[in-house]
């Protein structure tokens, strides 16, 4: 990771064949896609190149069986579609009924019990540790972890998740944000995430997705607190879903006092 | 040998892939058979260069036309072509399905890579794979030695492009620009536009 954070945008721009065949390590893609937000000539490149390698792609088609095409038919009579992703296309009535529900039984069954959190002050310091070594791949994110867990409302909440992990939400209404960590959290299954949400009463709404290939990890929750009372984690497909659609591994509420 | 036909669009992304996914982003399921019917063979194809296995590639080829079903919502047509997004996802499904079986048994596997070539002669009954077998062939062989190894270990055997640096024994550097002089060449001779 630190030699991607050393490297100057030219020689980021010398990854955009790397990026398209899909040969980036995990952080270094991740580190890239930042920076081709900020550089169109990189971007239509890309463009370009993922284009060429779908070539490649095309040159090796392969005939497939009778009964693939059978199976597949078959499967998506029963997988329900995706909404098209936030903002992107105008508002429609479909969209407005997208925001998710918990399904009642799993909210009851997976309600963690608050866990005493002692020695905060000293947990933070950890926290903000371990918030420095991710400025270095994401200052600008790391600079807002680092104002959530100084605001003088700071509160967190911790929770043993499954397998022995732990995860801890700070919150600052002040700041209007709030932050995740993970410990010890095992890597999702293959084509699976964990994604964050926060819990608006009962509806949730998300708040984006966990490093797949972190352990151990501080995440900033993706948009305002707002009226939430706790955050929600659950293992998503790749990519992520507009709501949840498996029980949650964890719900945490927001300390109140 | 024949000069090859210069064909500057992926013949089989025919013009209208785009609007058949608009129609199955509606939950058209009609329109999804015909959408499988055009991307099943390349997506097996990539699946299989990759993974090598037969039975594991079927499975993660159903996985990635299940996909295409459920997240045809999320497609848009001006970050690239319909067969650019189908084709993105099986690589990445693909090449992260050998990656998370190399973790364990890493470097043996990846000696025996350096023999293997993609499998360009499979039979096919379409004439346009054959046609873009053949251009890509073509295109291939103006690329160096080094730029022919990157992309081909990158792309068909999903290695990362420090994995190609190292069984290459080349520098970091050295592959990463490989990586993307020998694409440009590629472009150009494919005459690919975005």
């Amino acid at each position: 990771m630190s030699t991607v954070d050393r490297m100057s945008g030219a020689e980021l721009h010398t990854l955009t064949g790397a990026y398209a065949l899909y040969a980036l390590p995990d952080a270094e893609r991740g580190e890239f896609e930042r920076h081709l937000g900020d550089c169109e000539a990189c971007a239509v490149e890309v463009r370009e190149l993922s284009e060429t390698a779908t070539r490649l792609g095309l040159a090796v088609s392969a005939a497939p069986p009778r009964e693939l095409r059978d199976r597949v038919l078959r499967e998506i009579t029963t997988v329900r579609q995706e909404s098209p992703s936030c903002g992107r296309r105008t508002r429609s009535a479909v969209s407005v009924q997208r925001t998710g529900r918990w399904p009642k039984f799993a909210l009851a069954a997976s309600l963690v019990a608050a866990a005493g959190f002692g020695g905060i002050a000293v947990w933070q310091n950890q926290v903000a540790r371990d918030a420095q070594q991710e400025a270095h791949r994401a200052q600008q994110q790391s600079e807002q972890v680092a104002r959530v867990l100084a605001a003088p409302d700071a509160k967190a909440k911790s929770s043993a998740l499954k397998g022995g992990s732990k995860g801890t939400v700070v919150v600052s209404r002040s700041e209007n944000r709030a932050v995740f960590v993970a410990s010890g959290m095992e890597p999702p299954s293959h084509g699976k995430v964990y994604q964050l949400w926060f819990d608006d009463h009962g509806t949730m709404r998300s708040a984006g997705l966990i490093n797949r290939a972190a352990t151990s990890n501080t995440v900033l929750l993706d948009g305002p607190v707002d009226g939430a009372s706790g955050i929600g984690i659950t293992v998503e497909p790749a990519g992520g879903s507009v709501q949840p659609t498996s029980a949650p591994l964890a719900l945490l509420t927001f300390p109140t006092a | 040998m024949k000069q090859a036909v210069h064909i500057s669009e992926a013949p089989s992304a025919g013009p209208d892939l785009q609007e058949l996914l608009d129609l199955v982003a509606r939950g058209d399921q009609a329109a999804f058979a015909k959408v499988y019917d055009a991307v099943c063979g390349p997506v097996l194809g990539l699946v299989r260069s990759v993974l090598r296995d037969p039975a594991q590639s079927e499975e993660v080829a159903q996985e990635v036309l299940v996909e295409v079903w459920r997240t045809a919502p999320r497609f848009r047509a001006s970050r690239g072509s319909a067969m650019n997004w189908v084709l993105t996802l099986a690589h990445h499904r693909a090449v992260d399905r050998v990656r998370s079986v190399e973790a364990t048994t890493a470097r043996e596997r990846r000696a025996a890579l350096l023999d293997r070539t993609p499998e360009f002669d499979e039979v096919t009954e379409q004439v346009e794979s054959r046609l873009e077998r053949e251009q890509v062939r073509r295109c291939m062989r103006t690329l160096s030695e080094l730029q022919r190894q990157s992309v081909t270990l990158a792309y068909y055997r999903g290695l990362t492009y420090r994995e190609v640096a190292e069984l290459l024994s080349v520098p970091l550097g050295t592959i990463k620009t490989r990586l993307r002089d020998g694409l440009i060449r590629l472009r150009d001779c494919l005459g690919v536009s975005a």
